[in-house]
């Protein structure tokens, strides 16, 4: 019996699914009351800093780039939310 | 004027009771004065957490209908003259609460106190509704557990809606989190969500972050509310979270693991 596996055998963390299925839940039951995703000071889309962030984060896995390459936006037309994202590769060398 | 305030979550048992007793104890402690309300009718509970079960003889719907009046409804806390306590009534007639008659009771307690705490039922119905519909701030009580953060959710969205600050566009209600039940050692482990992500998510000011503690049972079982327990990290939290409300700057507390010395481990200090 593999005793120091035993000890060690530990559930992965469940918070952080807890955190990405309320971002999910809320931002969905913030649209159907026609709340916007706002934060408290207004303007800005409540998630969308943590997005880029991990956009980021998820593209240096691959290449290196500096923070200014992920570019996440917001745009409002005719009652339409377009979520808008733009990756700026480095060119090759 | 009077200050009202609505102390609500949407999701039942998160602590809304145990908040509106300790805040109102806090405020009342300060040389405000101060008065909590049950809106709960059919449940009374707030009585019991008060520890003035046995002195209620008039109660809220009561007052509304007519029945008594407020100076015969309002109990006098035991320890704090200027805090006083309005009852739920244990009638099952859900409308017994109306817009008017709740409007009516609220107008009469602001010619006499500065602070009236609004201590709501679960859920969203009439209630819920009356209890938060006349508020100039709420706390919104919140466990970091994700059926809680999200009733939490739905209930900033009636806030922002639903209420006579926002029908008559006199501005917003001033909301505040109050996160309870957190165990920072679980936080660490990453099994509990943290005051961050809640924050994240709500994205309304943090207030107050109420340990999980034994305290908080055992004063509900004597009647004596938990911020009274001041040996307790409970206790402790609920007199900052009163100290943060009238504008104090005090660091949050009990968020952090606390790193125990070799004598506490040894005994379980």
């Amino acid at each position: 019996m593999d005793l120091l596996g035993w000890f060690k055998s530990k559930k992965a963390p469940t918070a952080n699914t807890a955190r990405d299925r309320l971002m999910m839940v809320v931002a969905i039951q913030r649209d159907q009351d026609g709340r916007r995703t706002t934060t408290g000071n207004g303007g800005a889309v409540s998630y969308l800093p943590a997005l880029r962030e991990e956009l980021l984060a998820v593209v240096r896995k691959y290449v290196s780039v500096p923070d200014s390459a992920v570019k996440v936006d917001v745009q409002k037309e005719a009652g339409l939310e377009v979520l808008e994202m733009n990756i700026t590769l480095p060119e090759r060398t | 004027m009077a200050k009202i305030i609505v102390v609500t979550s949407g999701k039942g048992g998160v602590g809304k009771t145990t908040t509106s007793a300790s805040f109102a104890t806090g405020l009342a402690a300060r040389g405000k004065k101060t008065v909590v309300i049950d809106f709960d009718v059919g449940l009374r509970n707030l009585d019991l957490i008060m520890g003035c079960e046995r002195r209620v003889v008039f109660d809220f719907v009561n007052v509304i209908q007519g029945e008594a009046n407020l100076r015969q409804a309002l109990i006098k806390d035991k320890n704090n003259e200027n805090l006083s306590i309005l009852a739920a009534s244990q009638t099952r007639d859900k409308d017994a609460l109306t817009e008017e008659g709740v409007e009516k009771v609220l107008n009469d307690l602001a010619k006499e106190f500065d602070y009236i705490v609004c201590d709501s039922p679960a859920g969203i119905e009439r209630g819920a509704h009356l209890a938060m519909y006349f508020a100039d701030e709420a706390l919104v009580v919140t466990n970091p557990e994700v059926s809680s953060v999200r009733d939490s959710d739905r209930v900033l969205g009636l806030l922002s809606s639903k209420t006579r600050k926002s029908e008559k566009s006199e501005g917003r209600v001033r909301e505040h989190l109050v996160l309870t039940r957190y165990n920072p050692v679980r936080v660490e482990k990453g099994e509990m969500l943290s005051v961050k992500d809640v924050q994240d998510i709500l994205a309304i000011p943090l207030l107050g972050v109420i340990p999980e503690a034994s305290a908080v049972l055992t004063a509900s079982n004597s009647g004596a509310p938990v911020i009274l327990d001041q040996n307790n990290e409970a206790g402790q939290a609920y007199e900052d979270l009163v100290a943060r409300f009238l504008g104090e700057d005090r660091p949050h507390r009990f968020v952090e693991v606390q790193k125990k010395g070799f004598l506490s481990k040894l005994f379980g200090g």
